[in-house]
């Protein structure tokens, strides 16, 4: 289960919305081996695509420097989909890298840059396998 | 002084568990030769048809050797080395190549 706060789950889905209808990327950080997400960090995509995302990779080695110093670790890892749902697609799990990490997707296909709910579904990805979790939001 | 390489979670099934190991070589083709004589396997996840794979980053002293001749890029010893999986997706089923 992925338990997040509801402070952090808002940011993440303003900057869902905000980047629609390109995706958005970011991670949420916390203490290694906590698996708590501590620390909400959203990345530029430096694709600028409404179907793909990539983290520049300058700023993915700042963003992990950062980490190591801090002894973190992507706990999650999210991006959004803006015109399907919000499940893995083959290039997610072709490039899941972080097997530890929850794997968050939310789908702004319905209201894109507009008020109203989005789906909001965690996941792990490991090895190729891809397994749906609950999310927990928590004041 | 050998050249202290960072390896990310998901290779470090190579290393025994360790987050750096150190190597040497004089360029960052010899230096990933050295690593896969002491981590078999670790190679074949750096690259892809004679090339750094596409979805991996590699550092050489906080640059991206991409800008600094790839796997050509030269290596002195104390230079610190960071391996990076890229993080990327999406919704498409094909992948895009960076903006930048």
């Amino acid at each position: 289960m992925l338990k997040l706060d509801q402070a952090t789950y808002d940011a993440i889905v303003a900057h869902a919305k905000r980047d629609h209808p390109d995706e958005a990327c970011g991670i949420v950080a916390g203490a290694e081996g906590s698996d708590v997400p501590a620390r909400h960090v959203p990345m530029i995509n430096a694709a600028g695509s409404p179907t793909f995302y990539e983290f520049d990779s300058t700023e993915l080695l700042a963003l992990y420097k950062e980490m190591w110093a801090k002894d973190e670790e992507p706990v999650v890892i999210y991006h959004s989909h803006t015109a399907t749902e919000a499940y893995p697609s083959r290039t997610d799990i072709g490039l899941a890298n972080e097997p530890g990490a929850h794997y968050v997707l939310v789908s702004t296909r319905e209201h894109g840059n507009s008020e109203g709910p989005v789906e909001f579904r965690s996941y792990r990805i490991i090895d190729g396998v891809v397994t749906e979790e609950d999310v927990s939001i928590s004041a | 002084m050998p050249i202290e390489v960072r390896i990310p979670t998901i290779l470090r099934t190579y290393t025994g568990g360790e987050k750096a190991v150190d190597a040497n070589g004089g360029t960052l083709s010899a230096l990933i030769d050295d690593l896969e004589a002491s981590h078999p396997g670790l190679a074949d996840r750096l690259l892809e048809n004679g090339d750094l794979r596409r979805f991996v980053n590699v550092y050489i002293n906080d640059e991206d050797v991409r800008f600094i001749g790839g796997l050509g890029a030269e290596l002195a010893d104390g230079d610190q080395v960071v391996i990076l999986p890229a993080v990327a997706g999406g919704a498409g089923d094909q992948v895009e190549p960076a903006a930048s």
